[in-house]
């Protein structure tokens, strides 16, 4: 077998010492979202017109969404400076003062990348002990928006193949036993045990295995998967590569949902790559193993999240589920064995065998092991990716991390698990994340996306909008989960409308009851836990919405009341204009009236008052 | 093999779709071929591809429906999705699309007069982080006002 | 000793032994209990799709329906427990939601698994008044009335329609609340590859798919089935005429029948209007004159008999030879080579089927 070792020695040569100065540029999804292009056209224009010799290179999503754009600034003998927020007008200053000049902005910089080399700037705090990363623990993330996802050299100077190379010189049960005492468990939602799984596709007869990745991510406010397939494609492909040796299989599919088309382009790099490299083929390392990846595009989909859809729609099929067992393990992709683990999983598996199963085993709780990352979304004051080791609270997590609730409102619930979790109130805020301790309070991990909601969210219409989610996504076949849905969100409209009565609260009890046991799949069996979980916490809500006709956190439309403060009001005339119904009445320089009987309460006046005169109750 | 109403599809075409006969589970790449040569599935198209691939029409037919990515009817020269993901609702996703449909006198669904802009529905785009989102062809735009959604859809050629 | 081959179960406290392999709907059929099923149909695949057949098992998550799960050894299962019971009942609310529930003019009145289901659990009404879909009726060809209104989505007639016919006509299409069995291109039976078999309407549970001709000639109790061989060709199938009043109505299949099973083709399902035309040729007619006049059995054959006779007489009894088909019965060839042979005398007889 040909091992990588030199290869990595003398790129580590290479690319640890830079000779002249290097700027990376955070080009994930959210970066170039947040305008990374327009600051590298603006970096490539003032360092021409500078006469600067720079590097100018890409990287994927550090993490800090709320921080983008993100650009690091290296200096030869000098740690590495990662500034935030960086804007096209920002470019010149950053450039004269730090590259030019050596003096890091200070006011932008985020942290330095301190290597124990260089002598650290002063007043500039280092990765491990910025606000934002200071409790996480990066893993499975390491690489993300450190290394260029777009060259291969840079994932094996980090280490990369290093697991598979240790794998294949172990027999295939040894690997699959490793798994199982490192104690990995499925990150895409249900916490299988991976180990067991692998060790169910490695016993199943068949002349033909394979692997699938599920890189359909479709939970709303979920993407880390995305972010590790932009950040590290290479870490899914190896942890792929070591599932195929150990189950005995030597083809493998990515599933990616077409809406990640960056991730799919870095992907197919990837393979490209490792097929130079003879990490991806045909006798890889020269060794007896060989193993080829293809991807397939995703049509828009979300049931395709659950393994079975996934596999018909790798087929070619409509995506709908099939029934189990046979399990996957035993007759999956066209009719043969087959082991489909998440992205986030593929990437531990790489990480476990590089670190070590002890090691991996040290983290997190008893029964869940490792670190689990999750989006930070919704109201929460930062925005990003966190990872974290299982176990760590849910609060440590929104509040030591995320920074507390946006604009110093107050927090109401966390949603977890993305459509088939459950929204949590403030005292279950100190359980630990882990898959068990989330189910009994009637969550889930799910794939890990975390909504953070404020008092101004309307828990009914939370649990409406997944709702309207779910039945949009089912695929139709079985009838629970097809009919259900759309009854379920029936009574969620009527509520939110004023129209519901208190029987519908016992019609959405029975109908949860029997979707969780009677759907075919984990959507339609999942898809109750918005409306149970909002019930269980938030039940008086759902009265003052039905008894009252009132939303006390004034979101629903309909059970809303605009009137206009008579000392507030000028009487500009710009609400009349802007009201599309002509409901309000009124002269110039005359307090102006709604008339509720007109109202459609669509809050257009609100927004046109400049006065703050439109009140909302 | 010959169709009927095969005779408005270019030669190039045809071949791209025999070429996905050596691939198992072809007839999803197939379609998303065929939509990126016509903008959509013309009804010719998915006959041929039933042919070549062996597949029941209905089949074709099923399987192009069942996907949100599918269209049956020309669509614009640009697409807008604006993310409905959990994110962006709580922070005014509604309105951005509605704004949208606002400036370009369409709704979700639908295509402008003069070809340029159809607006399609989405569920998350996954750039969470800077919501509200929308995407553009393959641009996303993020932290929409909607004065910046102004912007964005004026400049757009 | 016990066989390898047998696993032993109990279902609703009755022990219960079957051969490995058996599903837990078998195994009930066979310890006597019936378990409800929309979309389970012995001669096709299972889709487990309907959620009516489900059960309670020990051991498992969630109520698995017993037409996919397989019995293993020990196995407990509850068929009528208080949960079963309760996602049943849902089941069948859900449906009706999106039904027209026009059951007293429905032609599938009587007929009906879903208005049986209804009543054996007493599903008088659902509580989900909103939104039901409002399909077009479909019945502009001559044989099949589609009423999507009334369609279920249990997806047999797709299986049957591939599975049995290998026609594929019919297939589901768009997704989720709006998935709707169609054919390519949702247009109507007539445009499209469709033979008209009517195999589709055999299996149909509800009023979904219904024999053109017999909607409003009788309700199900008031027509007595009489089986009968088909009389349009040689193969032989077999199914019930649809009699009331003396008056053939229509055609159903008969799952008893051993050459065909349930399965026909357009004529014999859909072929019987000929039974009761006013045009119907019921005597024999001879030409008198250039014009067909009627005439009695006995006339008639006297006239083919002596007109057999004079050309025998006068060519030769090899002068005479027969053509029969493939489409008469065995019973109507056999007669007419032995015509030939004995009567005729000559071995002038020959089959358009011989190769």
């Amino acid at each position: 077998m040909r091992s990588l070792k030199l290869l990595r020695n003398d790129l580590k040569e290479k690319y640890h010492s830079i000779s002249k100065p290097r700027i990376t540029i955070g080009m994930g999804t959210c970066g170039i979202a947040a305008g990374a292009d327009k600051v590298k056209d603006a970096l490539y224009h003032a360092v021409a017109e500078k006469g600067l010799d720079v590097d100018i290179e890409v990287t994927s999503c550090i993490g800090m969404c709320y921080k983008e754009v993100n650009v690091e600034v290296a200096l030869p003998d000098y740690p590495p400076v990662v500034y935030g927020d960086i804007t096209p007008a920002r470019v010149t200053r950053m450039l004269e003062e730090h590259v030019v000049g050596n003096t890091p902005v200070l006011e932008w910089a985020e942290f330095q990348l301190e290597n124990g080399k260089h002598t650290p700037y002063q007043d500039i705090s280092s990765m491990e002990s910025s606000d934002y990363y200071f409790h996480q623990t990066r893993e499975v993330t390491s690489r993300c928006g450190r290394i260029s996802p777009e060259n291969i050299e840079e994932y094996l100077i980090t280490d990369g193949y290093e697991g598979l190379e240790k794998v294949l010189m172990t027999q295939p049960q040894k690997v699959i036993d490793d798994i199982k005492a490192s104690g990995l468990r499925g990150r895409g939602g249900g916490g299988f045990p991976t180990g067991l799984k692998w060790q169910f596709a490695h016993d199943a007869e068949g002349d033909k295995k394979y692997i699938v990745c599920n890189a359909d991510e479709g939970d709303p406010g979920a993407f880390m998967d995305r972010s590790i397939l932009e950040g590290d494609p290479h870490a899914v492909l190896e942890g792929m590569m070591i599932a195929g040796y150990a189950i005995g299989a030597d083809e493998g599919y990515i599933y990616v949902r077409a809406e990640y088309p960056l991730a799919i382009k870095r992907l197919k790099r990837a393979i490209k790559q490792a097929k130079e490299y003879g990490l991806l083929g045909d006798h890889i390392l020269e060794s007896s193993f060989s193993f080829d990846i293809h991807i397939k595009v995703g049509a828009g989909a979300f049931v395709c999240g659950e393994e079975t859809a996934l596999l018909n729609s790798i087929e070619g099929k409509r995506g709908m589920p099939r029934l189990r067992p046979p399990f996957p393990a035993v007759k999956g992709l066209w009719g043969k064995p087959t082991n489909n683990n998440n992205v986030e999983t593929y990437a531990n598996v790489a990480l476990i065998f590089r670190k070590g199963t002890e090691w991996y085993a040290s983290i997190g709780t008893e029964n869940s092991k490792g670190t689990k990352v999750f989006s930070l979304t919704g109201k929460i004051a930062k925005t990003g990716l966190a990872e974290v080791p299982m176990g760590t609270t849910l609060r440590q997590i929104i509040y030591d991390i995320g920074g507390g609730i946006q604009e110093n409102k107050r927090f109401k619930a966390v949603q977890i698990g993305g459509p088939s979790g459950g929204c949590l109130p403030e005292d279950k805020l100190d359980i630990p994340v882990d898959y068990d301790s989330l189910i009994k309070v009637g969550a889930m991990m799910g794939s890990g996306g975390l909504v953070v909601m404020d008092e101004a969210t309307c828990m009914v219409d939370v649990a409406r909008y997944f709702l309207t989610f779910s039945q949009a996504e089912s695929c139709g076949k079985c009838t629970p989960c097809r009919e259900g849905t759309t009854r379920m969100l029936e009574i969620l409209n009527r509520i939110t409308s004023g129209e519901g009565e208190m029987e519908d609260i016992e019609r959405l009890e029975r109908l949860a009851r029997v979707m969780k046991t009677t759907s075919l799949c984990g959507l339609g069996q999942t898809a109750p836990n918005p409306v149970l979980s909002t019930l269980r916490y938030f039940k008086d809500e759902y009265i003052a919405h039905i008894k009252d006709k009132r939303c006390p956190s004034g979101v629903c439309n309909h059970l809303l009341t605009y009137s206009i403060d008579a000392e507030k009001c000028i009487g500009c005339t710009a609400c009349a204009k802007a009201c599309p119904v002509n409901a309000i009445t009124g002269t110039v320089k005359k307090t102006h009236e709604i008339n509720p009987e007109i109202c459609i309460t669509c809050g257009a006046c609100m927004e046109a008052c400049h006065f703050d005169a439109v009140i909302r109750v | 093999m010959t169709n009927r109403n095969s005779n408005h599809l270019d030669i190039k075409f045809k071949k791209m779709m025999e070429d996905y006969k050596e691939h198992k589970g072809s007839l999803i790449p197939a379609l998303q071929t065929t939509q990126e040569v016509y903008g959509y599935l013309p009804k010719e198209a998915m006959e041929y591809i039933s042919q070549v691939l062996e597949i029941p029409f209905s089949e074709v037919f099923g399987v192009a429906t069942f996907y949100a990515q599918f269209r049956l009817q020309p669509r614009g020269k640009h697409v807008i999705k604006v993310c409905s993901g959990t994110a962006c609702h709580v922070r005014g996703g509604p309105h951005i699309l509605k704004e949208v449909e606002k400036q370009l006198h369409i709704k979700s669904g639908e295509t402008t007069n003069d070809n340029k802009f159809s607006i399609e529905p989405v569920a998350c785009l996954g750039a969470c982080g800077l919501a509200p989102v929308m995407m553009i062809d393959e641009e996303t735009f993020g932290r929409l006002t909607k004065e910046r959604v102004h912007q964005i859809l004026d400049s757009i050629e | 000793m016990k066989k390898m081959s047998d696993v032993t179960l109990t279902i609703d406290g009755k022990q219960i032994k079957v051969p490995s392999g058996t599903t837990v709907m078998q195994a009930a059929e066979k310890a006597g209990l019936s378990i409800p099923a929309l979309c389970y149909d012995p001669e096709l695949s299972i889709a487990g799709s309907c959620r009516m057949c489900v059960v309670e098992i020990d051991g498992m998550n969630n109520l698995p329906t017993s037409c996919s799960t397989v019995a293993t050894e020990g196995m407990v299962v509850q068929t009528k427990s208080k949960p079963v019971i309760e996602a049943r009942k849902m089941v069948l609310e859900l449906y009706l939601a999106d039904h027209p529930l026009d059951c007293m003019t429905c032609q599938k009145n009587g007929n009906c698994l879903l208005q049986k289901y209804a009543y054996e659990y007493q599903v008088k009404d659902t509580p989900f008044k909103e939104n039901k879909h409002r399909y077009p009726i479909e019945d502009n060809n001559p044989f099949i009335v589609r009423d999507m209104d009334k369609c279920i989505n249990c997806g047999k007639c797709i299986r049957v329609c591939d599975e049995v016919q290998g026609r594929n006509v019919l297939q589901y299409a768009y997704r989720g609340y709006d998935t709707k069995v169609t054919t390519a291109m949702d247009v109507p039976l007539i445009e499209s590859e469709c033979v008209f078999c009517g195999s589709c309407v055999a299996v149909c549970p509800t009023g979904a798919l219904l024999e053109k001709k017999m909607i409003g000639k009788g309700q199900s109790w008031e027509v007595e089935k009489v089986k009968t061989t088909c009389p349009f060709c040689g193969v032989g199938c077999n199914f019930d005429l649809n009699v009331r009043d003396g008056k053939v109505i229509g055609v159903t299949s008969n799952p008893e029948s051993e050459v065909n099973g349930r399965h026909l083709c357009v004529k014999g399902r859909f072929g019987t209007d000929y039974i009761h035309h006013p045009e119907r040729i019921t005597t024999p007619l001879i030409k008198k004159e250039g014009v067909f006049v009627e005439a009695s059995w006995d006339e008639a054959l006297d006239l083919v008999s002596k007109k057999f006779l004079a050309m025998k007489k006068e060519y030769g009894n090899e002068s005479i030879g027969a053509l029969s088909s493939a489409r008469c019965t065995n019973e109507e060839n056999y007669v007419m080579q032995k015509f030939v042979r004995a009567v005729i005398g000559n071995n002038n007889i020959d089959h358009c089927a011989r190769t």
